[in-house]
């Protein structure tokens, strides 16, 4: 009863830790082609990059993993997927089998395809090794220019304005956060940003790097304006690591299928977080969610299936944080652009939440500085019973005693 | 050097020594004390550290914060007047013996 699970972040030690809490017996191998002994990713875009931050933190002590009786092999890239052996195969030629495997293969920065992103001082943040690099990068840096206005790319771009670093953070559309969040919030970051002082060139792309002596030195901007750089940041979105699966012939579509058990087209294997691509509890639709608590989550769920057997589907709700500046923006659940939204609290004194519907179902709160908000609507929705949109518009609603007057009704 | 015991669920106590500076949870985490699961890493955005001070060890504690006091309205266990979240309690060197009691479940 061998479980190998691939991939060390968050989710792949989780699998691993909770196969041992659930109380499987058999061998837990978990490998990894970085050297790094596993650690939190969510610090490395924010306080680590920080002049006098220490190192990242590991998520389980060295001991926890001999204690455990948990088979770490750092360092150890797996290269091919034999479905039909039950086997895994890696970089040195070895290989090994297994009863059931557990992929938690993660994401990588997308690729900028525009000329001269590969200048000295055009980087990405993905892994430890990156981050360690941005902020050595950054120590000496005074034009920082970020390209992307996503979560990854706004909480990098405050730690610069932290650092006492000239900021530009270039984005396409023409407000941050598009995809992710209600224009009410994205507002809020965006004005977080520019009282902060970062720059903000909205509506505008990258035209190309240039350089002197293969080290960058400024962005050419479609608009054709000139940013002055020493560092560049690309975070243009991630993309699922579903090579090893795909070449296996695993169904893949952005990310590893899984069914609501987060098993893949085999039912031996199994996918978990960033790399996995799951049934959507409120659509027919398949996402894929890049967040530590959905790692997490479905890391507990496969250890619980693979030890006791198949139970329930997978249900639980999202939720994400991120903190820049005084700000603290905390969601759950997952919105679509078509939602009706509605606000909840002060925007102009940057304490609300937007409450985001679907058929008058509330699928999704976005807070910004409303933890109470925030922990109203993790148990609402985690529930089941959430309020509808006439509801949650009238006069004096409130997301907290609306949770406390509901409780029971479940 | 400050020491901290946690009373596990079962009863157990695990003393370990506190180093300044350290919250009481990495110093939990580092420790490889049961039943404190810090999903988010010390931002008070997950309250999966809970803990309960005992009564001596209470006074030697900062005070709870708002962002600190919405996130305890969270736990799994349920919250009392000694509930905190280890990540937010700084380990300081005059602290001497202190005793935190580890809630049942975190999740």
């Amino acid at each position: 009863m061998t479980t190998v699970i691939v991939g060390a972040g968050h989710g792949g030690v989780q699998v691993a830790a909770s196969l041992r809490a659930e109380g499987h017996l058999g061998p837990v191998v978990l490998v990894d082609g970085q050297e790094d002994f596993p650690y939190h990713r969510p610090q490395l875009s924010k306080e680590f990059l920080g002049p006098g931050a220490g190192a990242a933190q590991p998520l389980r002590s060295r001991s926890f993993f001999t204690d455990q009786e948990i088979d770490l092999r750092l360092g150890t890239a797996a290269v091919a997927l034999h479905p039909a052996e039950r086997c895994l195969e890696f970089s040195d030629g070895r290989t090994i089998g297994y009863t059931h495997l557990v992929l938690a293969l993660g994401s990588t920065v997308r690729n900028l395809q525009v000329p001269g992103v590969g200048l000295d001082g055009v980087a990405r943040l993905a892994t430890l090794t990156d981050a360690a690099r941005v902020r050595k990068r950054l120590a000496t840096a005074r034009h920082v220019v970020l390209v992307g206005g996503g979560f990854l790319g706004l909480e990098i771009a405050a730690a610069c304005v932290g650092a006492g670093r000239a900021v530009t953070l270039v984005e396409p559309q023409d407000r941050v956060l598009t995809r992710a969040v209600a224009p009410a919030v994205s507002d809020a970051v965006q004005r977080a940003h520019t009282q902060a002082g970062t720059v903000l060139r909205l509506g505008t792309g990258v035209e190309r790097f240039v350089g002197r002596n293969g080290r960058i030195q400024a962005v050419i901007l479609a608009d054709g304006s000139e940013i002055p750089a020493d560092l560049v940041v690309v975070a243009v979105g991630a993309l699922a690591n579903s090579g090893l699966a795909e070449r296996a012939g695993l169904a893949v579509d952005n990310g590893v299928l899984v069914d609501p058990w987060l098993r893949t087209s085999d039912p031996a294997i199994f996918a978990v977080g960033d790399c996995a691509s799951h049934p959507d509890r409120e659509r027919a639709v398949a996402r894929r969610v890049e967040c530590v608590q959905n790692a997490l989550d479905q890391a507990r769920h496969v250890a619980s299936t693979i030890t006791r057997g198949i139970g329930e589907p997978y249900d639980k709700v999202p939720w994400f944080w991120t903190h820049q500046f005084d700000l603290r923006v905390q969601t759950v659940g997952l919105g679509f652009a078509d939602d009706v939204c509605v606000v909840l609290g002060e925007p102009d004194e940057a304490s609300f939440s937007v409450c985001r519907f679907h058929h008058d179902r509330l699928v999704a709160v976005e807070s910004v500085n409303r933890p109470q908000d925030h922990i109203a609507a993790r148990r609402l929705l985690s529930r089941r019973l959430p309020p509808d949109l006439p509801e949650v518009g009238s006069a004096g609603f409130d997301l907290k005693s609306h949770e406390l007057s509901t409780r029971g009704a479940a | 050097m400050p020491s901290l015991t946690f009373v596990l669920p079962d009863g157990t106590r695990r003393t370990v020594e506190g180093k300044a500076g350290l919250s009481v949870m990495q110093v939990a985490m580092a420790e490889d004390v049961p039943g404190i699961v810090a999903e988010c890493g010390g931002n008070a955005m997950c309250a999966t550290c809970h803990v309960y001070a005992d009564a001596a060890t209470a006074d030697r504690l900062p005070p709870v914060t708002d962002v600190e006091d919405e996130m305890l309205d969270s736990t799994a266990s349920p919250r009392t007047s000694s509930s905190r979240l280890s990540c937010q309690v700084d380990v300081e060197e005059d602290w001497g013996d202190t005793t935190f009691v580890v809630p049942d479940t975190q999740l």
